[in-house]
């Protein structure tokens, strides 16, 4: 940027519109309309329709009543005139589901806790306490990210096993920490990186501990960081399935989507209105917390990589 | 301060131990142990542990209930001649690569759209990552029943159009069901790779691309010269993080296909699930993750390198 010969620089400032809040606008007015339409808003709406399409024949399915579900030729496939919530009532009085729910979030919630302490602890000392090794720690904790839960599943069933804790929730909330560790360490870490020394600096000055700076000045100073790590724990512990499908056996101990897939197909036949609603219902948790902190969320994803 | 240099050792010593400082600097490799201690017992006991637990489960003949003898390359021997492994291989890299590949393309070409001026521009990025955080088992469902065998809305929709005249058997044929199942990783993984390459496209400065355009640069050679080099390192570990995921998925496969039709869709990580957690046979289970580590690790020297050329690129020496 800098080795640009000054005449195109002041070429540049001279083009260049009035001031921009937003850099995305770019040289987009050089394109036409009509050119923008095919090049631009088509591609992006057929893209979106894929991307969309299963959400909404997930939620069509779920209120269809079953008569429409399998006649395609009397009734169009795309559109329902009666809705019908028999499938969630099925759901959510004749089954599990509220269970498996209630497993899921009591999973979830707990090993991200878990989780969340472990890492500011280990974030807070990679980055600030700089004790011998860290950076080997660092990079250590970096490559268990990269440890995939399909290749641990077979021996940790073992280990599982032989600690007693088989077919119960907590075998999850002790193994998931695994894959939620790295991730928010890595994405704690650069958060503090971004909170100045100096006020540190001032309260090992004034007499404080480390705990205490770490309770009174730096957690505070990271809530969206947590807010992130959070998020994205969670997220991926209502994701996680290899486990669940491994380490849980009774019906009523699973998680939605291991219980999904399994108890709501019996033999050959299928109860797809049920299992759209299950799907829908299970999914929807998540779409909820993500439409509250998309902001978050994203900035953790591409923030996590950019590091 | 002069004074200090000229005491004599012993008193200077003394000196030093004396000050909070020095305390502080004394104790700050026991508190990094102790802050360090929960999240290492984690991935020691959860991680590291059964890591070496599995290679050592490879080489020996364990079963569900059974405990098994150390015997040796038994069981990668008995893989070797196995048709159903080497199947699963073939799949798994075919799968990888595919999907990869697609993955990158097709997002790379959605960042690069959402990068534009866009009305609503944040409700769609929003939209995008949708199907990324369903999780993947409950949109694999969804994909079950629009690749249902006798009600899939493709097949009706293809049979009113007049393009084909049967439904197609998608999940029960062994070519449609890969077919399938790679068009459903992919739609899980473009998001990932779009938004992720969209924050590393933000990061371009704009006037580069103005600075070309008035030398008379074309759209592509743009693209080419600026966008490409500058967005190279986060394109090496979107890819590593999208290689390394897709050649160790398992759910997906499993809520779909469970590796059928024929083990056509059979992955080493669904076989390794079968043998090991439906079959019983630990050992052979474990023979065959063990086997994917190589894998993996060469995705890792990738990601590395792409690293390595990244602090190159922004001009920066070690740390």
């Amino acid at each position: 940027m800098t080795d640009l010969p000054a005449s195109k620089v002041d070429l540049k400032s001279v083009l260049s519109r009035p001031a921009r809040v937003d850099n995305s606008e770019g040289m987009s007015y050089l394109q036409s309309t009509p050119r923008r339409l095919v090049t631009v808003y088509l591609p992006l709406s057929i893209i979106l329709i894929i991307l969309l399409f299963p959400f909404y024949w997930m939620g069509l399915t779920a209120v269809k009543p079953d008569e429409q579900l399998l006649d395609m030729e009397t009734y169009s496939p795309f559109w329902t005139w009666s809705p019908t919530f028999k499938h969630f009532h099925k759901l959510l009085f004749e089954s599990y589901y509220p269970h498996w729910l209630w497993n899921t979030m009591y999973v979830a919630v707990g090993s991200t806790l878990l989780s969340i302490i472990a890492s500011v602890l280990a974030a807070y000392a990679i980055v600030r306490l700089r004790y011998k090794g860290a950076n080997l720690v660092g990079g250590l904790i970096f490559l268990a990210y990269l440890v995939p839960p399909s290749i641990l599943f077979i021996p940790l069933a073992t280990v599982v096993f032989q600690y007693g804790l088989f077919d119960s929730p907590l075998a999850l909330i002790l193994t998931y920490p695994t894959i939620l560790i790295p991730f928010s360490t890595w994405l704690l870490m650069g958060y503090f990186k971004t909170i100045p020394f100096e006020l540190e600096e001032c309260a090992l000055i004034d007499g404080a501990s480390r705990w205490q700076i770490l309770i009174r000045i730096v957690l505070p100073l990271s809530v969206p960081g947590l807010i992130s790590a959070f998020i994205f724990c969670f997220t991926l512990c209502w994701n996680e399935f290899i486990y669940a499908l491994t380490f849980l056996q009774s019906t009523q101990n699973k998680t939605v989507p291991v219980a999904i897939v399994n108890e709501f197909v019996d033999g050959d036949v299928y109860h797809w209105g049920s299992l759209m609603a299950g799907a829908l219902a299970g999914s929807l948790p998540l779409v909820i917390l993500y439409a509250f902190f998309v902001e978050h969320y994203v900035s953790a994803m591409t923030g996590a990589v950019k590091e | 301060m002069a004074d200090l240099v000229l005491a004599p050792r012993r008193a200077r010593r003394e000196i030093r131990e004396a000050t909070t400082w020095d305390q502080l600097k004394h104790n700050r490799n026991w508190l990094g142990f102790w802050f360090m201690l929960p999240a290492m017992g984690f991935l020691i006991l959860f991680l590291a542990y059964p890591l070496g637990l599995g290679v050592w489960l490879s080489f020996t003949d364990t079963k569900i209930g059974q405990p098994g003898e150390f015997i040796d390359i038994g069981n990668y021997q008995w893989l070797w001649d196995d048709d159903v492994f080497w199947l699963s291989v073939f799949n798994t890299m075919l799968y990888t690569v595919v999907a990869s590949a697609i993955k990158f393309a097709v997002g790379l070409y959605l960042a690069l759209l959402l990068n534009e001026n866009l009305p609503f521009k944040a409700m769609l990025r929003a939209l995008v990552l949708i199907p990324f955080i369903v999780p993947t088992v409950l949109s694999a469902i969804a994909f079950w029943w629009i690749f249902d065998a006798q009600f899939s809305i493709i097949s009706w929709s293809l049979k009113h159009l007049g393009l084909i005249t049967h439904n197609i058997n998608f999940l029960g044929d062994t070519t449609w069901a890969r077919i399938c199942v790679i068009f459903a990783n992919i739609w899980r993984g473009v998001p990932f790779v779009a938004i992720t390459l969209l924050a590393g496209l933000q990061t371009v400065q704009p006037s580069l691309y103005e600075a070309a355009t008035l030398d008379g640069a074309s759209s592509w050679q743009r693209f080419r010269y600026i966008t490409y080099p500058l967005l190279t390192p986060i394109i090496a570990v979107v890819m590593t993080f999208s290689v390394l995921f897709t050649f160790t998925d398992f759910q997906l496969i499993w809520a779909m296909t469970r590796g059928g039709p024929v083990n056509a869709t059979q992955l080493m990580a669904t076989l390794s699930y079968q043998r090991a957690i439906i079959g019983g046979q630990l050992g052979e289970g474990a023979a065959i993750s063990t086997a994917m580590i190589p894998f993996l690790l060469a995705a890792i020297m990738i990601s590395w390198f792409g690293l390595q050329r990244r602090k190159w690129q922004q001009g920066e020496n070690n740390d």
